[in-house]
């Protein structure tokens, strides 16, 4: 089936399989690979993206369902040379090993930071608990969402 | 006169300096192995045995060739060359031809236009199975009448320690036993991989792996090709933790690639990939203590039975790790250790963060806190008794030369403050209880406690395995300034090697500008990352190339100087690029590099010895230590927990990238504290359970507490920097420290991990062994069969028979 939705900001089309998910789409079709592939069962949040503006598991979303819709991926977040703030704190406090869980939680980091700008520790971990990190143990992690957010205050 | 390298370089060893891969990470552009793609790939995959023994009557392909996306379809017939491979020894079939021997083995690859017209085109593969009874119990394998894994027997490898006088008294004995469940390393990357047939009639494989070199070795005699004809690169590693050291898709990739000239893809789904890889080695332990009144360790015996699966992989060494470390890091005189590790049909274990060392330090470090109850010492008080030193005699009879501050790692963790008190951390949110939101309670049944756990870990391979690593550095000038660049086969797995490179090679030479080649199979082994070994191995051999280029440099600087006349007085030293003798500066580096300066040199590591047919041997290269405390909160009649703190010193020699240490202890420590509570692969006969991450369960941001790292730098003599490898030690053991604080806060015994809730809340009674797990009745330390030991795998390997 054609799907066509608004990719970072640009209207693209796939011709997929009417079964396949948007993540496929992106990584398959549109040559989006920023979005990953751990679990592909919404479990691991490793394929966060903004669905018309809303954070889902890209994994979970057909295709078609993203038709005509709006779609911000990972890719979107530096697309001008600079980083983001969550990009940059993650880097500065070494919250990045693997790298796979990254542009997962790059992406629910800034929508948590985008809801509430000064999140406590606790609504943090609740607000991440569903991106799953092998490497770290979070810790690093719970570190650069406290030093985007005092940044993006300071805005 | 030589050469000395001031400290003024930026970024050098030392210095918490960035993740070289780290901007394309944060930006979703690294490249990972399942991102990869080339035009007009096709995508591979595998169709496997649903049985856990069985044999292959017949295979019956054509209605998956009907399909027109379909590309080949392969069977064991259709491997050109040796039909098997594996790490230290060849007996794990490429495709299964004859008999399948564990549930999830490969039977046929495929490929096809797109993953969907391949998975589905697997299903139409008709295999006939005779099914055949299976051994999926370790302890039902070493049954004369069990089923045989292989026709050889099932006894993978036994080793028996003598240390002393094993018949020696002791005032106070404690015995326990233990059981350890099967853990996966769940790395969030899946096994992936693309093979592109090359012009020459080789293949170019791109593959995320720990061990470029050993894959090639496996690789290339199955395909029947020259080694130089298979070149492997390292594609973009998403966590290995052990899984990548055994081949996965390597060969069937490039098999397929081969047969059909066109480039092939394969990706395992997260199901798939705990049917890919290698597990933790589930185990059974039994322990008896004696010590004297004082609390000084008199003797110890040891058991320990270990469930290797189909196949070997890496099981001797491991069990080999298991028994020389069965006494923990502890002076003990006497000692009889017997370790045995079975084939079954159950799925092939191997390979995972600390070794063979975890295992064994739940058990000897919930011993160590039987004793202690059993004198009235105070847990911390025994251990520091007992502690190992430079020095000390292990039951191998190895003697500790290099750096052992265990008493240093025990009191400093002891110091690390306490968390607060319940009442006060809580401030009223609920979530805060056990199992967060989903505790309905009010905190009636909260108990809190405390443990303390010490353990280590070899670093680098062990018992005579001579895993040197090759590095070419090469200083050339480029537009602005010297350049260096360092190429090295060693696997970027995230735990940050390639940013150690970089950072050895900056203080090697004293110039900031440092490029890393991509890894590939153009430059020397590596050797494996894994051992926690790459810093000392890898990082040893930047820092010999470094040498000979820095000497070449200012031999060079003598030469013009002498060609224009001039006395140099003083040291040449290096210094942010430029070249200075004594105070006086000579020159900018570039000056001397009309031609570039390259030196290619390999690092090899102590000898050690294999054992001897008592046990007995100087096996290991050196060792790390780690304390660790934990503080859980459980609720008592929920059976929830709640691990507030984790506190913990961490003997690293010497800390290169400080951050990065911190990293790895607490992601070591995460993964411990999943097998402490809620990892474990559940088999049913032979049968995975649950393949998937809604199933197998891993630690989320809600259960990770705070890590508290101190790191203690002693550094190791006779390695580079001083520097000791540091990612397993927090892993060997926070699993016993948490199981520890959970004993304590429950009074339960709680032997067996993961503990469920079940446990404590005492709905299930501990696990019970009539008595010390069985043992083959095979003299020595010998593998079986005895081509199984891991030189002569090697051997086995490079011979390519
Ligand atoms: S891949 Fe979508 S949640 Fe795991
Ligand atoms: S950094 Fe590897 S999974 Fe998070």
């Amino acid at each position: 089936m054609l799907v066509r939705a608004n990719v970072n900001g640009e209207w693209r089309t796939a011709d997929v399989w009417a079964g396949a998910s948007l993540l496929h789409m992106l990584r398959e079709h549109l040559g989006l690979p920023g979005s990953k592939n751990a679990c592909e069962q919404g479990e691991c949040g490793s394929c966060s993206i903004w669905l018309d503006g809303e954070l889902v598991c890209a994994c979970l979303v057909l295709a078609g369902q993203a038709h005509e819709r709006e779609v911000r991926t990972v890719e979107a977040l530096s697309a001008r040379e600079t980083l983001h703030p969550v990009q940059e704190a993650f880097l500065e406090v070494g919250a990045v090993q693997c790298g796979f869980c990254t542009p997962g939680l790059i992406v629910a980091v800034a929508d948590l930071l985008m809801l509430d700008p000064s999140p406590d520790e606790p609504a943090v971990r609740e607000a991440l608990s569903g991106n799953l990190c092998r490497c770290t143990g979070y810790q690093k992690i719970l570190d650069a969402v406290r030093l985007a957010a005092e940044r993006m205050r300071a805005r | 006169m030589s050469v000395r390298i001031l400290p003024g370089t930026r970024g050098g060893v030392g210095e918490s300096v960035r993740r070289v891969d780290g901007v394309p990470k944060v930006k979703g552009a690294f490249q990972f192995a399942s991102d990869l793609w080339a035009e007009g790939m096709l995508w591979g995959y595998t169709l496997r045995s649903p049985h856990p023994h069985a044999r292959i009557r017949a295979v019956e392909i054509s209605a998956a060739l009907t399909d027109p996306g379909v590309h080949a379809v392969l069977l064991a017939a259709d491997v050109p060359g040796k039909k098997t491979y594996g790490l230290e020894f060849s007996d794990q079939p490429v495709l299964a031809w004859d008999r399948v021997r564990y549930a999830g083995e490969p039977v046929a690859v495929l490929a096809a236009a797109d993953l969907e017209t391949a998975r589905r085109a697997t299903e139409r593969i008709r295999v006939d199975y005779d099914v055949l009874p299976a051994v999926t119990d370790m302890g039902e394998a070493l049954r004369p009448d069990a089923p045989r894994v292989h026709d050889f027997g099932n006894v993978l490898r036994h080793i028996r320690i003598e240390h002393g006088d094993p018949g020696a008294p002791a005032d106070v004995w404690v015995e326990g036993y233990y059981e350890t469940g099967m853990q996966d390393q769940a790395s969030l990357g899946p096994e992936a991989g693309l093979a592109i047939p090359a012009d020459d009639g080789g293949v170019d494989l791109y593959v995320a792996t720990q061990w470029l070199h050993v894959d090639r070795m496996q690789i290339a005699p199955c395909l029947n090709l020259p080694e130089e004809k298979v070149r492997l690169y390292l594609a973009g590693v998403g966590g290995a933790f052990g899984a990548r050291e055994d081949v996965s898709m390597q060969v069937h990739a490039c098999l397929l690639a081969l047969r059909t000239r066109r480039p092939v893809k394969m990706v395992y789904s997260r199901e798939e990939s705990f049917y890919g890889h290698v597990h933790r080695h589930p185990s059974r332990i039994w322990m008896r203590h004696g010590a004297r009144r004082d609390g000084t360790l008199v003797n110890v015996y040891a058991r320990i039975l270990m469930d290797g699966g189909a196949y070997a992989s890496s099981s001797a060494a491991v069990i080999g790790n298991a028994s020389t470390f069965a006494t923990g890091p502890y002076e003990v005189p006497n000692a009889l250790i017997e370790g045995t590790c079975v084939y079954t049909n159950n799925p092939p274990c191997g390979a995972m963060r600390g070794f063979g060392a975890v295992q064994v330090c739940f058990a000897y470090e919930a011993q160590m806190d039987k004793l202690a109850r059993a004198l009235g010492m105070d847990p911390v008080e025994i251990r520091l008794k007992n502690a190992l030193g430079t020095g000390s005699v292990l039951p191998t009879g190895q003697v500790i030369t290099g750096s052992a501050p265990v008493r240093e790692v025990i009191r400093r963790c002891a110091a690390i403050p306490l968390p607060e008190e319940p009442a006060a951390s809580r401030g009223g949110d609920p979530c805060s209880y056990p199992g967060g939101a989903g505790n309905v309670s009010r905190g009636e049944g909260l108990r809190r406690g405390m443990g303390f756990a010490i353990g280590f870990k070899n670093i680098a391979y062990s018992e005579g395995f001579d895993d040197s690593a090759e590095v070419r550095v090469k200083l050339f000038a480029g537009p602005a300034g010297p350049v260096a660049e360092v190429h090295s086969a060693a696997a970027e797995v995230g735990q940050g090697i390639h940013t150690v490179l970089t950072q050895i090679v900056r203080t090697g030479l004293g110039v900031e500008h440092v490029l890393l080649h991509p890894p590939d199979t153009q430059v020397g082994s590596a050797g494996s990352t894994s051992a926690s070994r790459q810093t000392m191995m890898s990082g040893g051999a930047a820092q010999l190339a470094c040498a000979v280029v820095r000497e070449e440099l200012c031999a060079r600087v003598r030469r013009r100087a002498e060609a224009e006349g001039r006395a140099l007085r003083g040291e040449i030293t290096l210094e942010g690029g430029a070249v200075l003798a004594g105070n006086a500066p000579v020159g900018r580096v570039e000056e001397f590099l009309e031609m570039p300066i390259e030196c290619v040199r390999t690092y090899h590591h102590r000898r050690t010895q294999p054992l001897d047919a008592r046990g007995q041997g100087d096996v290991h290269v050196a060792l790390a230590f780690a304390a660790q405390r934990a503080v859980v909160e459980v609720d008592e009649e929920l059976g929830l927990v709640r691990v507030v703190q984790v506190a913990t010193a961490q003997d690293v020699g010497r800390a290169i990238n400080p951050q990065n240490v911190a990293g790895q202890i607490e992601g070591g420590t995460a993964q411990g504290l999943g097998l402490a509570l809620m990892e474990e692969i559940q088999l049913q006969d032979g049968q995975i359970r649950n393949a998937s991450f809604t199933d197998y369960l891993i630690p989320t941001i809600l259960d990770m507490p705070p890590v508290i790292s101190v790191l203690v730098e002693e550094p190791e003599p006779g390695v580079p920097f001083g520097a000791k490898g540091v990612g397993e030690p927090s892993t060997v053991v926070s699993t016993a420290a948490i199981v520890a604080a959970l004993r304590d806060a429950t009074g339960r015994e709680l032997n067996r991990v993961p503990v469920r809730p079940d446990d404590l809340i005492g709905l299930s009674p501990p696990v019970a062994s009539p008595g010390p797990p069985p043992s083959p009745d095979v003299p020595g330390p010998e593998p079986i069969p005895k081509r199984a030991g891991l030189a002569a795998g090697q051997a086995d390997l490079m011979r390519g028979d």
